[in-house]
């Protein structure tokens, strides 16, 4: 026994337990990672046991940021589950926003029009960037390139005020709502957005001048942090990670929604399942999904914002004044909100980190019977111990940095 | 899809749903995997229909990247002692979600190689995603707070 502290704060740590001396068993070492380790990015918590330098098994503890949301998505009407939706990936709040509410509009089966579909488009690609430019920051800084990390955190401001002119919020925008958007776009939307694609294209290259010849970078992340494609399926891993892993697999493509099929864009695809493929697939993503921006910007359609569903959307402050019914409608949806009815859709879209699915099932009152979200997140960071294992100890960081996890994603 | 173990279907909002005899799950999944490309399970997750018997249901979202499809196989168990087969050696991905299962509805899954709570502290009392649990658990009592 050791003691480490004085004599008022006794704290003792138990001696580790000998193992007994054979030249043949490797001496295994257990290390506590986390839950406050700064590249776990959130309180992730992983256990490792180390023959040296080199990792020979890692598990991975969550629910440090578990909240409960599942829980409390059955105690709030329909729509006030949308500002629920944003705190679950909070880099990604639009694409769960998205999600959520298409799938609520497949159960009350309203149309959305053209311009609320594309709208909902362009600020989920928006955020699409963002996510991507906070990882790409983040991740860089972990591997010591630290200029990388305020180059991206200055066009990520840019996006946040982006959401701020919109909805009012720079990250818990709860901006897509069931039947359409929250509030109209504001006026002067297209100069603002229209002046940060422009120039976005040159700030990716930016980066690629930083990072893709950068000795230090290239040689940290190339190689490092394989898992193999079949491993990475069987897992349940998603998104840009089985990308960069050779399967071409992205739900705007094969499944899609929102009018995701009216615009041209490619998906990337690499095959050398590596943290630099990771890299590159999220830099092509940011280029591509600034041609969906560009796209939107340029074709958006005119009309109503929100779909033509009064007992659900709720009514212009100017009819609520002259007009009866709207007066009715408005109290009700705020005092008890709207009834969805009975039965059960699963909605799947692509978020930045992967598939992002809601399961909902209605019993026809006014609060969702049961909201299960498959995060993108949690599926992936299953993949953790197949990754680490006999890998070294200094590419872990690498490793877990490249699956882009969000912890209140996973723990929801 | 004609498998003996699956003993309804229909189609809702153009999703396919099968409901599937809890008994042969496994089998049934394996058949899935192999037969009819469903090489991803998405997600595992259970519904509590509380007080209605039987009371639980569990959800296996199945997608199929080859042939662009999604399945959805659902079980239903009885609310006394919830018990089925664990998929795990079907899918890997199994692993968590039948842990969050167990954690937040206490539905067991045998053969399910660490079968412990995975979310909530291990020590937690209860099933917090159950209909009769209370939004603020059991143990701590805020009627006197204000």
């Amino acid at each position: 026994m050791s003691r480490i502290l004085d004599d008022d704060h006794v704290a003792t740590i138990p001696a580790p337990a000998v193992e007994p001396a054979s030249p043949s068993a490797p001496r295994l070492m257990t290390l506590n990672m986390g839950p406050q380790h700064p590249s776990t990015h959130g309180v992730l918590r992983i256990m490792l046991e180390l023959e040296g330098e080199t990792i020979r098994k890692a598990v991975a503890d969550i629910g440090f940021l578990h909240t409960g949301i599942e829980k409390e998505c059955e105690q709030k009407t329909w729509q006030q589950v949308v500002t629920l939706t944003d705190r679950v990936d909070y880099l990604a709040n639009l694409s769960n926003n998205l999600v959520y509410a298409l799938a609520v509009e497949k159960l009350l089966q309203i149309e959305i029009p053209p311009r609320a579909q594309w709208m909902r488009v362009m600020l989920t690609e928006l955020s699409r960037i963002q996510s991507h430019l906070v990882w790409l920051g983040t991740h860089a800084l972990d591997i010591g390139a630290m200029t990388v990390f305020f180059y991206c955190f200055r066009e990520r401001e840019d996006i946040l005020r982006i959401f701020e002119m919109f909805s009012g919020q720079r990250m818990m925008t709860s901006y897509i709502r069931i039947g359409g958007l929250a509030l109209e776009p504001p006026r002067g939307w297209e100069k603002r957005v229209g002046t940060f694609i422009r120039a976005f294209g040159s700030k990716v290259d930016e980066y690629e001048d930083l990072l893709n010849s950068n000795p230090i970078w290239t040689r940290r992340t190339k190689g490092v942090g394989f898992i193999p494609l079949e491993e990475m399926i069987d897992l349940g891993v998603t998104g840009p990670m089985i990308r960069a892993a050779g399967l071409k697999w992205d739900i705007r493509k094969s499944e899609p929604y929102s009018s995701y099929e009216k615009f041209d864009f490619d998906v990337p695809c690499f095959i050398e399942n590596d943290v630099f493929a990771r890299y590159r697939v999220r830099l092509v993503e940011m280029r591509q999904s600034a041609r969906i921006v560009t796209q939107a910007l340029e074709g958006m359609p005119e009309g109503a914002w929100h779909a033509d569903a009064p007992h659900v959307v709720l009514p212009d402050r100017e009819k609520m004044k002259t007009q009866m019914e709207a007066l009715i409608y408005h109290f009700k949806i705020v005092t008890e909100g709207f009834r969805v009815p009975a039965g059960e859709v699963y909605q799947a879209v692509e978020s930045p980190r992967g598939e992002i699915a809601y399961y909902i099932v209605s019993d026809g009152t006014s609060k969702p019977y049961r909201v299960h979200m498959r995060t993108p997140s949690f599926g992936n960071l299953q993949a953790l111990g197949v990754m680490l294992k006999d890998t070294l100890i200094a590419d872990s960081i690498a490793a877990l940095g490249s699956m882009d996890f969000v912890l209140g994603d996973t723990d929801r | 899809m004609n498998h003996d173990a699956i003993l309804e279907t229909h189609e809702a909002f153009g999703e396919a749903i099968a409901i599937a005899d809890p008994a042969r799950i496994v089998d049934l999944c394996r058949y899935l995997k192999t037969e009819e490309k469903f090489v991803r399970l998405s997600a595992v997750t259970a519904v509590d229909w509380h007080p209605a018997e039987p009371r639980f249901e569990i959800v296996y979202q199945l997608h199929s990247i080859e042939n662009n499809r999604r399945l959805r196989i659902k079980c239903r168990l009885s609310g006394d002692a919830p018990e089925i087969d664990s998929v795990f050696e079907v899918w890997r991905a199994a692993d968590w979600y039948e842990r969050e299962v167990f954690d937040m509805f206490g539905v067991k899954f045998r053969n399910h190689p660490n079968l412990v709570r995975i979310l909530m502290p291990v020590d937690w009392e209860g099933y917090p995603l159950r209909k009769d649990y209370p939004v603020h658990g059991y143990k701590y009592d805020y009627s006197h707070e204000s």
